[in-house]
Order: C-alpha cells, then structure tokens, then sequence
C-alpha cells in the first residue's frame, strides 16, 4: 500500500498547507459560524440558566448525584487520549506513519481537554469558587485535601494540558518559521513571533529534536497516569460497581479506543471536507489505526468481562443487585447489549484488511464505537449510584433537557474550536511530511 | 536508627487517623433503640426547625428532593393485611473513618476535635464526591436557593448557618448545641456531663428511642446501652466505624419480636 505521502516535493507542501490554512472559502464561514451559534445555544445558555438556577434543572438526586457531566468529562479525557498516544508513544518508537495525523491528534487532545475542563465546572455546584481546588497560598491557611482523587484530577488534568500544549509547541516552531517566510499580513507577523527567531540552524534542529524526544517521553506515562486518577475518583469510593481494581487499565484501554475512533472521525472529516488532505492523511493511516482499535476493544472486552465477573464473585447482596440492575434491568439490559455489541462484535470486522482500508467503513463503525464508550461511562457512573446499599434510597436517574443540551453543545464547542484552530495553526507537521518525502539535496547533519 | 523508625512510624500512624488527632476529646455516639421507635417523624420535624433546614416545595418534594437530615426508612414485610412496618431513623453516622472525607478536594468536610464529622459549608464547591462516597446517603444538596415566605423567615436559629445555593449539607448532631454546652462547662470549669447535650431529635422522640452522650465516658447513658446485646452498626461490614448504635430484637427463628 501507499504507505508514504507520494508526489509532494517540499515547496508542494508549504504550499498545501498554506493554502489549506489562508484560502477560506464562504462555506467554510457558514459551517463554522453555524457551529458557534449551535454552542451558544445548546452549551453556553443552558449553562448560564443552570448556573443562575441551580444544579437543580440537572435530573441529579442524591444518591445519584453524578450524572451525565461526569460522564461527559470521562468520555472527553478519553477522546483526549489517543492525540497523545500517537504523538508522544509514537514519537519515541519512530513508527514512520504517525508524522501525517500527530499533529491533528494531538491538537484534538488539547482541544478535548479544554471541553473537559469546562465539564468539571459545569458539574459543579459553585463553579464560581473553582479556584479553591487549586493549591495556592492564601491568608485563610486552607490547602486543599491530598488525599481526594478529585484533587489529584486537577493536576493530573492541568499536568497533561500542559505539557501536551508545550510539546505541541514545540514540534510547531519550524513550521512556524517557514509559515512566516510565504505568508503575508498578520500571519506572517503572528508565525514570526511564535517561530521564536528559528533560523533551521544544526543545533536549532538538534535542540528541537532532543527537546520534543524530552516531552514525549514526558507525556508517554500521562497516557496512563491521566485516565488511572479519573477512574480513582471512582475506584475509591465503596459505592457497589464503582470499588473496583480493574478500573485503572479499563478506563485506560476504554479511553484509548474512544479516542481511536474520534482520530478516525477527525481524520475522514478532514478528508471528506478538504480533498487536498487526501495526500497526508492515507488509507495506510486507517490501516493501522484500524488494527489498533482491534487490538484495544479486545482488551477492553477482557476488562468488561472481569469487572462483571469479579463483582459477581464478590457474591455480595450489593454487588449482585448493582450487577442485575446495570445487566438486566429493562432500559440498561438494551443498552448493555448494544454497547457490547459496540464495542467488543462490531470492531471484530477490522480483522478483515479491507474493511481497515474503507474510510467509509471505519467512519460508520467509529461512530458506533464513540456511542458505544460513551453508553458504557453511562452504565458505569450513574447506575452504579442508583443502587447503593439502603434500598429506600435506591433510585433512577433520568437526564433532563439542560444535561442532555450541554452533552451535545460540547460537541459543537469541540467543533467549532477545531474549525477554527486548523485554520490558524498547520495542522500537519510541515517539516515531518518533509522529512518524509525526502531530502532533495544533502545536507550535513540533518 | 531504630529511634527514628519508630518515631516516623508512630507519624505515619496519626496520619491514619481522620484529622490527625491522637485522641478525640469526646466521643458524641447515638443509640437509637428501634424497638422503641414508631415512626412518628418528630425527629424529622425537630430536625427541621433546629437547623434551618428549607422546605423545598411541592414538585422538589415529590422527587425525593427533601433537605431532611434525618428521615425515617420505611420497610414493609408481609402482604396486606398480615403487614408488618419496620422503621429507621437514619441520619449522619458521624463513621470515624469516614468514606466522604477522602473525597472531598477542598477539606470542606472534615473531622473536628470531638471526633465529629464536619461539614464547612463556605467551603464547599460541590463537587458532590461526598454524596457519591456516602454509603448511607445521608448528604442533602441545595439544589436551588430556597427561600422561607415573609413571617416564617423569622423562625430561623441564630445559632446555625442558612446555607446558599450549590453546597452540600448534612446532619450535624446539632454541632450548636455541643459548642454551647461546652461553653458552659468551660464557663464552669468541668468537662461536659452526660445529659449536657440533647440534639433537637433527641429531645423531640416522644419514646425516647434515642439517648446522645460521650462514649468515653463509662458512665454515660449510651456508653450503657452500648453494651446492649442488641446492639448493632448500620452496614457495619463496610468498616467506616458509624457512630450511630441501632438496638433491634431479632428472634432466632427470624421471627419479628
Ligand atoms: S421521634 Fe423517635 S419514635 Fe418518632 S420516628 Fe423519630 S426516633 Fe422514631
């Protein structure tokens, strides 16, 4: 197969990224500016009314007090996850097919961590105080608790934020330096500046190279320790369907392959919308994604199975009544049945390479894959809650219109920011396509 | 080298300790004999007008959105009409080792000196992770600004705070009423005598199902019906060490007493 961008020679791919980035047409603005009123209306409004009113339009009630938002932030971190993956774990192993889609992946997990962010606040029931969860000197003497898992949310989402922006950074430079060379007008002062007097000098590339080695290998153990601390926030609890060992690598394995699919969602969009993409982003890409999400919703198959069958072991009244109500209770019973069917029967299609290398194929079950994860962060959370240990208490729990408005306003939110941001920044790594399409004369060092 | 072992040791030990206090001054325990209990909810209503909990509302009502800090749990066994209803009063156990604190980022619950699980509620954010950890779901959420109609705003207790919307809250042994009898015993120079301090549920039950006291003290009332042979822990086996006593005849052959 075509496993490297072919015909592109280095001027071809300045070129296609700049008029990829400058040449915007109507459309475009039309689409986008529909994305920014369908978040104004579907995120930011209920968001307001919910802040004025009080949590209290949610459909929450104690005991099920983590509802949708919760399930929406662990759906997002683990949206974010697979940017990273590929950008960092690939890097250091130097799989040459990651150079083309790094850069829109990692961009996606910067982006997918704001949304997450703002999950945290939504959730909230004083998101003006949010601050207060943040460690800093203040004259009350109040330091926050470092025994909570919530805590350790915070820096393990502020951690990842960061050195995912400072390594996207970084990688960055060189583009922006040749950027600034063909552009004109506030582009060209704004990718002079970000540039940071990058000249492509050895040691620059030297330096950049050694630097971007340094963050990926930063970044690598993140992809693991990010989604481990989101699962603590339940693990350690003693609620029934939450106390469970397996959380860590279920959550993680569950994150990647969402985040897996939302890539190939990215990907084919990109693709569909902008056909000169269609010589970076290749079938060979699909391929080997493809064989990844294999492999992951295998793994998480096994993990699904051992949550389950270790809670049934348990063989206490609580575990088996959390159990019986997330598995045969009659709303939760379809939709347990449809995300296995997700998740672990539909992705067994990809053992077949020619369903790897159909982008049509991939997107349609890359949609069912996001629906699927997302079904089982719902099945997890608030149904675990709803049957707790006093049966007085045990209760459903149904999303309201604001809950479900924001779900899918984060979507938009997500769009739009995305829409906007690949037009401001090279959304495939200039100099790493070069280096893929090879050195035109040679050059000492690099 | 063994000296300094030991001392990190006995260190780490009083980190172990919710609060990280060698000892608690007191140790404030309920007994509520259910056997004596009928269900009537004075409690409840005691608790209601103690602490100023907010009445929610019809609509908030009938969704279970009830401030009570104390509530009755019924449970109903046989068909009509050979029924029986067994009742119990179940408010904050007050657990020594307690499954919410570790939750919550912002130490906005706590443990106090008295080895009272606290709630502070300007520092509470609301993440709700004390209600998720809570195994007897005893933490009530202001899920909106409640307010009280004109006359009745004069009923509220000077003594306790009238919480805002978006922070969480729950039953406190009427913490008021333990710092007002203390004063007093520091006014007088003594420790706090059993009988010193009646929460307003207690002092409401008409059976007198519930008695409060110090359980350090050998001689207090509940430190004698601790060792009631029908004592019993709410979810014991869930080693939060609740510090609520439940005292309930159960007949060998299952039989209701
Ligand atoms: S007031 Fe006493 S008898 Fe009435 S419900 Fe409460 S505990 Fe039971």
């Amino acid at each position: 197969m075509d496993r490297k961008p072919e015909g592109l020679s280095y001027r071809g791919v300045n070129e296609d990224i700049i008029n990829f980035m400058t040449k915007t047409g109507p459309k475009y603005y039309l689409v986008l500016g529909f994305f920014i009123l369908c978040s104004v209306f579907l995120y930011l409004l209920p968001w307001i009314h919910q802040i004025y009113t009080g949590q209290g339009v949610t459909g929450l009630n104690v005991p099920v007090v983590w509802g949708v938002y919760l399930v929406n932030f662990v759906f997002w971190v683990g949206v974010a996850h697979a940017g990273t993956l590929i950008s960092a774990m690939l890097y250091i192993t130097e799989t040459p097919w990651r150079r083309a889609i790094a850069r829109s992946a990692e961009t996606m997990t910067l982006l997918a961590l704001i949304v997450v962010a703002f999950f945290v606040f939504i959730h909230m029931g004083r998101p003006w105080n949010f601050y207060w969860t943040f460690p800093y000197p203040n004259q009350r003497k109040i330091w926050t608790s470092f025994q909570s898992p919530i805590m350790y949310d915070v820096f393990a989402i502020g951690t990842y934020f960061t050195s995912s922006l400072v390594f996207l950074y970084f990688g960055m430079i060189p583009d922006f330096a040749s950027l600034s060379q063909s552009t004109t007008g506030w582009r060209k002062s704004f990718y002079k500046a970000m540039s940071l007097g990058w000249r492509g000098t050895d040691r620059q590339w030297h330096l950049q190279a050694k630097a971007s080695m340094f963050f990926a290998s930063f970044i690598m153990p993140l992809v693991v320790s990010v989604h481990s601390i989101v699962s603590w926030d339940f693990a350690l609890s003693i609620v029934p369907g939450y106390a469970q060992t397996v959380f860590a690598p279920y959550f993680v394995t569950g994150a990647l392959l969402s985040g897996f699919a939302a890539v190939i969602l990215a990907l084919t969009v990109l693709r569909w919308t902008f056909p000169m993409m269609k010589k970076y982003i290749l079938i060979h890409h699909y391929d080997r994604i493809g064989l990844f999400i294999l492999v992951l919703a295998l793994t998480w198959s096994y993990l699904t199975g051992m949550e389950i069958i270790t809670g049934y072991f348990a063989n206490t009244s609580d575990e088996i009544q959390h159990i019986t109500y997330k598995i045969l209770t009659y709303p939760y019973s379809w939709l347990f049945a449809f995300m296995i069917f997700c998740n672990t029967i539909l992705p067994l299609v990809l053992i077949s390479g020619k369903v790897r290398r159909s982008e049509k194929l991939m997107f349609f079950l890359c949609i069912f894959i996001i629906i699927g994860m997302w079904l089982e962060r719902y099945l997890i959370i608030p149904n675990s809650e709803s049957r707790k240990f006093l049966p007085y208490m045990w209760h459903s729990y149904t999303p309201t219109w604001v809950e479900m408005s924001i779900t899918v306003g984060a979507l938009m939110v997500f769009i739009s920011l995305f829409m906007i941001i690949i037009k401001i920044f090279p959304v495939i790594s200039i100099f790493e396509i070069k280096e893929d399409v090879g050195v035109p004369m040679k050059k000492e060092g690099h | 080298m063994s000296g300094i072992m030991q001392k990190i040791q006995e260190r780490l030990q009083s980190y172990r300790v919710p609060g990280y206090y060698k000892k608690y001054d007191y140790r404030w325990t309920m007994v509520i004999d259910l056997d004596k209990c009928n269900g009537c909810q004075a409690c409840v209503v005691a608790c209601y007008a103690e602490n100023n909990l907010q009445t929610v509302g019809k609509d908030n009502c009938g969704i279970a959105r009830n401030m009570s800090w104390i509530r009755i749990e019924k449970y109903y066994e046989g068909e009509y009409p050979d029924i029986k209803v067994k009742f119990i009063p179940i408010m904050c156990q007050h657990c020594d080792k307690a499954p919410c604190e570790i939750g919550c980022p912002v130490f906005a619950t706590y443990h106090n000196q008295d080895g009272l699980n606290t709630q502070v509620y300007n520092r509470c954010v609301g993440t709700f992770t004390c209600a998720t950890y809570c195994p007897y779901d005893v933490r009530r959420f202001n899920w909106f600004t409640y307010k009280r109609d004109k006359p009745l705003d004069q009923q509220y207790n000077p003594d306790v705070t009238v919480r805002e919307m978006g922070v969480m809250e729950k039953g406190t042994f009427c913490i008021q009423r333990i710092r007002a009898a203390k004063d007093k015993a520091k006014d007088e120079k003594r420790p706090i005598k059993d009988g010193d301090v009646t929460p307003a549920c207690v002092q409401a039950c008409p059976t007198g199902a519930m008695t409060f006291g110090d359980l350090y003290d050998p001689n207090s009332r509940v430190a004698k019906l601790a060792k009631d042979p029908r004592r019993f822990y709410l979810l014991e086996e869930k080693n939060c060490g609740p510090n609520v006593i439940y005292l309930k005849r159960v007949m060998k052959d299952g039989s209701k007493a």
